[in-house]
């Protein structure tokens, strides 16, 4: 279980996370909803150790993640796909998830995750020796997943994963989400697209301006009125 | 000009060149992956070049055994320079980190003022590199052949880790994206001293064979040739390897060639790189083999 107590984040004199919590329990899938610039992405990054905390804590399975190093969190399972997709594009899509597996050393369970990757995005097998900046971004978005799969992750967290892509392909990314969390990954997801991670979350919270201000099961959210005006408004059904 | 004359003037543009190039890759190397102008890379070229002569002339190592510890040594000494003077300045802003460079430089020059004394200090050249080589009326020393053979041989191996292990993968990792290199539990620092490591032992490698050629070491040596491989990384596109080499090339044969063609003006000979550089930045700003990174939305 991941489990994140009075997160501080200062940034300069901006006060972006404002002493939140939230449990993200084994196996499920947790959204995080909220408006631009809510803290959202800083929520992951301070949990992957990219962004200092200020204050607070975060652990593990009851081990201390706050103050070890992004590579160490990552090692121990823990596993953000980055906003943006950040895959690398002057490598191959093979090299991209030869790194995603650096900290491994078991070739075998290697060989095995590549080809569940591939299985997963077929797209990604038939561009393999390509340059990753090559692709385009639904195919980049498939690459980024298939990376962080490659760590092998317990729970894998993903910021945005459908911004600015195609309605089937965010569809599709969706799907994978939810297959990925039947094989025992825990999902914890952060989403623009509010409905589509209400539908798909078992749990969720809502984040303004640094402060958890509402939280309950996803079906909850999705009926409360204040998230419908907010965050469902004009949104188009997706998933 | 007669054709052997102009085979000799070739042979010795083709040894600058490659000492260039060993000098300009780590420059290279270090700004693709930190964005930062190793100020100080001369100087550890400086450092590589007296250890070796003092390897030999304090402890009577044999030649050999003197030019592997120095490269040795000299590396480790690229990585302290790292630790102390950049590492602590990671998430300053990048003016900091010039500045602590240009310090690192001056401070390495001074202390080698001090420790080695100023004056200049001859070499005593192996005997098999200081073989004059005659075919028909071309002469050159063996030394000078010898350059370009390790120059490339050292290429060979820094392309194949670059291109093919799992440290070079790492490196050019985060060379293009430091968090998402975080991201995939790459020790960051761990291959930043690697690459530091690296490029200190291709210039304190290009600083022994310099001693070879022109075999007199003083504390300042590496301040021209530091210079002169910076702006050949320029040339050919900072951060990319096969630029730096191409740029290293250039500038050696720009320079010797029109000495020997233009002797009057000689005196002249180190303001080449800097007309060149000033060309090709108004010219090709990227660099020869550099490329602007476009971002897909």
């Amino acid at each position: 279980m991941l489990k994140v107590e009075q997160l501080s984040v200062h940034y300069g004199g901006i006060h972006a996370l404002q002493g939140i919590g939230l449990e993200v329990p084994d196996g499920a899938i947790v959204s995080l909803i909220g408006a631009n610039g809510a803290g959202k992405s800083t929520a992951l990054r301070s949990i992957v150790g990219l962004v200092k905390p200020s204050g607070g804590s975060i652990s593990w399975n009851g081990e201390r993640l706050t103050g070890l190093a992004t590579k160490d969190i990552v090692s121990r399972g823990v596993c953000l796909v980055p906003e943006g997709r950040h895959v690398f594009p002057n490598l191959t899509v093979d090299e991209n998830l030869t790194l995603g597996a650096y900290s491994r050393r078991d070739r075998a369970g290697i060989a095995a995750d590549r080809e569940k990757v591939f299985g997963f995005f077929p797209r990604l097998e038939e561009r393999a020796k390509q340059k990753a900046g090559t692709l385009s971004g639904g195919e980049q978005q498939m690459l980024a997943v298939g990376r962080a799969l490659m760590t092998r992750p317990k729970i894998l967290m993903m910021d945005e994963p459908s911004l600015g892509l195609a309605p089937l392909v965010v569809k599709m990314i969706f799907g994978i989400v939810r297959a990925i969390n039947q094989e025992g990954v825990t999902v914890l997801l952060i989403e623009q697209n509010a409905r589509a991670a209400l539908e798909i979350a078992d749990h969720a919270y809502v984040l303004e301006t640094g402060r958890i201000t509402l939280q309950g099961s996803g079906k909850e959210l999705l009926a409360h009125d204040g998230v419908r005006r907010a965050y469902l408004g004009e949104a188009d059904p997706v998933a | 000009m007669t054709l052997p004359l102009l085979l000799q003037h070739l042979a010795n543009a083709l040894a600058l060149g490659s000492l260039y190039a060993l000098i300009a890759i780590g420059y290279t190397m270090v700004y693709g992956i930190l964005r930062l102008i190793n100020f100080a890379h001369g100087d550890v070229f400086m450092l590589g070049a007296y250890v070796a002569f003092y390897c030999v002339a304090l402890f009577l190592l044999p030649w050999w055994a003197s030019f592997v510890i120095a490269i040795v040594v000299t590396a480790l000494m690229g990585v302290l320079l790292e630790r102390v003077a950049y590492r602590p300045l990671r998430d300053s802003p990048k003016i900091s980190v010039m500045i602590s460079a240009i310090g690192a430089s001056f401070l390495i020059e001074n202390v080698a003022v001090v420790l080695f004394g100023g004056r200049p200090k001859g070499v005593a050249v192996p005997d098999i590199l200081n073989v004059k080589l005659t075919l028909g009326a071309v002469s050159v020393m063996s030394v000078s052949l010898v350059i370009p053979i390790c120059t490339f041989a050292l290429l060979a191996v820094l392309l194949w880790v670059v291109g093919k292990t799992r440290t070079g993968m790492a490196m050019r990792a985060v060379s293009t994206d430091l968090d998402a290199a975080r991201l995939q539990a790459i020790d960051v620092n761990r291959i930043i001293s690697f690459t530091f490591g690296s490029g200190s032992l291709l210039a304190s490698f290009g600083g022994i064979l310099w001693s070879y050629k022109y075999p007199q070491l003083n504390p300042l040596m590496g301040v021209m040739p530091g210079l002169k491989c910076f702006i050949a990384a320029v040339i050919g596109g900072i951060g990319n390897i096969q630029g730096a080499v191409l740029g290293g090339f250039l500038l050696g044969a720009i320079e010797l060639l029109t000495i020997a063609f233009l002797p009057t003006l000689t005196g002249y000979r180190d303001a080449f790189a800097f007309v060149l550089l000033i060309v090709v930045l108004l010219v090709k700003p990227s660099g020869l083999l550099g490329s602007r990174q476009v971002e897909k939305v």
